[in-house]
């Protein structure tokens, strides 16, 4: 075959895009390949495809919608920590003559890879996750607004996450940074498929994103049970509506800042180039008006977190639950008014950075407002310190100082110094792990019961608990220091021998947390294992507040036999104080959506679409595009997309579940 | 929603709600979800206004829009989508009162105007190209292609959905399901409207004047 015929065919993949010269890189594919030959064939082995793909993949159950994006976002979670791990090995013994184990070329990879799948592939399939999950439960919905959307949303964010993967065997990933800033990521400058992949990858996820939060706002808007009026609407919820609201307002953004730098780097335009009058500085603008909202979007739902988990376990009403609702709305208008505090140092002059870095710290206000709710809430409360309890508490006081740092880079002189050092990226590590992390694990160990019908081991989960909190201040506190002291992130090799004691310290401190890491892992595997032990056969195991602890523990498909009608704010307290009694009779046919693989075609094509533009396979990609139009297309021909659950089987159900619930 | 909750002193509390129809799949939600999905497309043609407002006087030494603009052109291409609105107005009645036929005829000229436009634009596209006014040429030219054409690209989307209703009110009638695509598919094309007299006055009007 000719060369020209080859490159038709291949585009700019050639043998020496596999990494096989790279030991740690061949390596990781040895294991990884392994890997998944052992999960195929145990699939196979088992005869589980079947089943998977009926009752989990094609599935339109926000329930099985939100844990599939729970995995996801815990499959990536131990890539990227597996990233954190190599660079605080790198920077612990690359000191003067040592010049580290990682070449510098790896090395930038790293830090963009870690940062990139701990934001889009961990951070936000976890959150997107648990609203999927709990918040149709919490408003007495059946399901949400549009479960085929959901569905596709799921596995768009999934073919992102798949196409990020694969630049870690074939071919490489960007070496930019986390958000791939312009002029660097032009294709002068960074010439290889690593930010095609970074591009193509967050584009696909992003449409994800979008979707989803379209489809969450609508489900919260429209399908609340009868009676739940917006001020009865549970703060979890509210801060999902929130979060999602905001996520619509700033991905358009993301989006089309990507879009442009796509452009510049294919079609060869001058947008953010240095020449021909491009702007770089606006890719950072843009970009940076979707980045500062989206911690927004990803802390807000895990403040709704620590509210539920806080008023459950002191057996109060939540204090101030109004207030809450105007901070967390307030807040969410506020993120969108602060994203150059990121670039203080672009000089824009000091109107626009006062601007600015006052509307960063007037953040700070209904944020300690919630602190204080929260804190007002456990004042005199019966609190019963279980682990969901205990990661609140932990919360509160790593977030506070991580808030408190937050407030001081908000100051354009301090920020002026300390812009792009190593104390920036502690204080975000502390917010993000400190307040979204935590989060997210106090949710996961809350709702876990209500999902499987089953409580995660406790002895696992206090390991889990103690390894992130200790190893976050092991690891974080000396990275603050170095930081104030003046070294700069993304560092992959140091001359100062007196830095070196901070970065083991840091490095042990990685450590600790992979231990919370495993504990958090085997307190699934322990709590499968002790499941008979660990059962919830109540459906309410907590002595919860809200509707989702009225159903049974894994609840129905259709969540509620009877749409509950809703009089409280706490509204399954409520039935319960008011001596609420299950109907055991009466059951109807309840409509319900059926199951489609229209999703995972359309995210396939996508993920064949981006892997083709990545490397410039120009028929591929031709092909997925039709392929993807034709797909979208044909499956708005199939209208008959709504089953009936027959009465009967309603009734089958329920009976065989009655004994599992008490009802008052 | 409320009316449901009976909540009187005395009398029994209300639980359930008995009436198998509050399911919404659809309906409000789906009109909606798609009004939200037009607000997130609007921050994405904001954006790129954005853009085009920064670098619209980069002209790195190319053609300024005086040079390039061909008015009368754009001035036609502005009337076709104007009428396509108003023919797209034309077909909704029919619709509410069941009529398929005239529905039928009403897109399909919505459609052929919309096809005009677009056929108008890349005319000119590829004559401002053909004079060496490409994309690449300035940071300008960039924002000024990439606005107009992520619109063109809108409005052909906008005539694949046209075509594909027309095939599918043939098939099915003027169901609810029909109804309410055709209403998100009329919100859709009247965003463009309005979105290309943004085009219209902020790049190619302000653009010769200054």
């Amino acid at each position: 075959m000719t060369e020209t015929t080859l490159k038709t065919i291949f585009g700019r993949l050639g043998w020496e895009s596999f990494p096989i010269h790279e030991p740690i890189l061949f390596g990781t594919f040895i294991v990884v390949a392994l890997l998944g030959v052992a999960i195929v064939g145990a699939v196979t082995w088992f005869r589980l495809w079947g089943y998977l793909w009926k009752e989990w993949f094609t599935s339109v159950d926000h329930k099985k919608i939100g844990i599939m994006y729970i995995i996801l976002g815990i499959i990536m979670l131990l890539r990227g920590f597996a990233d954190a791990l190599m660079m605080r090995a790198q920077q612990a013994i690359a000191f003067g003559a040592n010049e580290g184990y990682l070449p510098a070329h790896h090395y930038d990879q790293i830090f963009t890879a870690h940062g990139t799948i701990m934001i889009f592939f961990v951070a936000i399939p976890l959150v997107v996750g648990l609203i999927n999950f709990v918040m149709p439960l919490q408003i007495g919905a059946r399901d949400v607004a549009f479960p085929f959307l959901n569905n596709l949303s799921f596995w768009l964010t999934a073919a992102g996450a798949v196409l990020t993967m694969t630049s870690l065997f074939i071919g490489e990933f960007a070496r930019t940074g986390w958000l791939s800033y312009a002029p660097l990521a032009e294709l002068s400058y960074s010439p290889d498929t690593g930010v095609d992949y970074y591009l193509w990858s967050l584009q696909i996820a992003g449409v994800g994103t979008t979707l989803s939060a379209i489809n969450m706002v609508a489900t919260i808007i429209k399908m609340r049970a009868p009676g739940m009026t917006m001020m009865k609407l549970p703060v979890f919820c509210w801060t999902a509506l929130c979060s999602n609201v905001l996520a619509i307002a700033i991905f358009p953004a993301l989006t089309a800042a990507f879009f442009l730098l796509m452009l510049d780097r294919y079609v060869g335009t001058n947008f953010f180039t240095n020449e021909l009058g491009g702007a770089p500085m606006m890719y950072w603008n843009m970009v940076w008006i979707w980045g500062h909202p989206e911690v927004y979007v990803l802390v807000l739902p895990a403040f709704g977190i620590y509210s539920e988990i806080t008023s459950t376990f002191t057996g109060k009403r939540l204090f101030g639950y109004t207030s809450m609702v105007y901070a967390t709305v307030v807040i969410t208008i506020l993120s969108y008014l602060v994203w150059l505090h990121h670039f203080f140092t672009m000089g824009a002059g000091p109107a626009v950075n006062s601007f600015f870095g006052i509307a960063t710290m007037v953040i700070s206000i209904p944020t300690g407002a919630k602190i204080f709710n929260w804190l007002f809430t456990m004042y005199r409360g019966d609190i019963r310190f279980e682990l969901p309890m205990q990661w609140v508490v932990a919360f509160m006081l790593t977030f506070v100082v991580g808030g408190m740092t937050g407030v001081l880079l908000a100051i354009p002189p301090a920020d002026f110094v300390l812009h792009n050092s190593l104390f920036l990226v502690a204080h975000f590590h502390n917010v993000i792990i400190g307040g979204v992390v935590f989060g997210l694990f106090a949710g996961i160990v809350y709702w876990f019961p209500k999902a499987f019908g089953f409580k995660l081991d406790p002895f696992w989960g206090k390991v889990a608990f103690w390894g992130w909190v200790v190893g976050y201040w092991v690891a974080w506190t000396p990275i603050y220091v170095v930081g104030l002291m003046g070294t700069a992130r993304r560092i992959r090799h140091f001359d100062d021998p007196s830095f070196q004691p901070y970065f083991v310290i840091a490095a042990i401190g990685a450590l600790i947390i992979l231990v919370g890491i495993l504990g958090f892992v085997m307190s699934i595997v322990m709590g499968f294992v002790k499941r008979e032990e660990l059962r919830d056969t109540t459906g309410d195991p907590w002595d919860g507040r809200t509707l989702e602890w009225s159903t049974s523990s894994p609840p129905p498909a259709y969540n509620f036999a009877f749409l509950p009608v809703v009089h409280d704010l706490d509204a399954w307290y409520d039935m319960k104080a008011r001596g609420y009694e299950r109907p055991e009779g009466d059951f109807r046919p309840i409509h319900m959506p059926k199951n489609t693989g229209t999703g995972v075609i359309l995210a396939g094509l996508s993920l064949a679409l981006g892997f083709g533009m990545v490397w410039y396979m120009w028929w591929l990609a031709a092909l997925s595009f039709i392929g993807l139009l034709a797909v979208a297309i044909g499956h708005t021909f199939n209208l008959k997309r709504d089953t009936f659950i027959p009465a009967a089987e309603v009734a089958a159900t329920e009976r065989a579940r009655q004994p599992l619930i008490v009802g008052a | 929603m409320t009316d449901h909750v009976t909540d009187a002193p005395g009398a029994a509390i209300t639980w359930h709600h008995l009436d198998p129809d509050d399911h919404d799949h659809g309906g409000g939600a789906t009109v909606l979800g798609f009004w939200i999905y037009l607000m997130s497309d609007a921050l994405i043609f904001a954006s790129l206004f954005a853009m085009f407002g920064v670098v619209s006087t980069s002209y790195a030494g190319g053609p300024v829009p005086r040079q390039i603009f061909d008015l009368p052109l754009v001035a036609l291409n502005t009337a076709l989508l104007l009428a396509s609105s108003i023919t797209f107005g034309q077909a909704m009645p029919h619709m509410e009162a069941g009529r398929i036929g005239p529905t039928r005829l009403w897109l399909a000229v919505t459609g052929l105007l919309g096809a005009a436009f677009v056929g108008i634009e890349l005319y000119e596209f590829s004559h401002l190209i053909a004079e060496g006014a490409g994309p690449q040429r300035s940071a300008f030219l960039s924002a000024f292609f990439t606005l107009v054409g992520t619109h063109g690209a809108h409005v052909t989307v906008g005539l694949i959905w046209i075509a594909t209703m027309l095939i599918q009110i043939g098939q099915h009638g003027l169901t609810g399901e029909m109804r309410r695509r055709v209403m998100c598919l009329s919100m859709f094309w009247h965003f463009l409207d309005i979105i290309w007299i943004g085009v219209f006055n902020f790049v190619y009007l302000y653009g010769v004047i200054r």
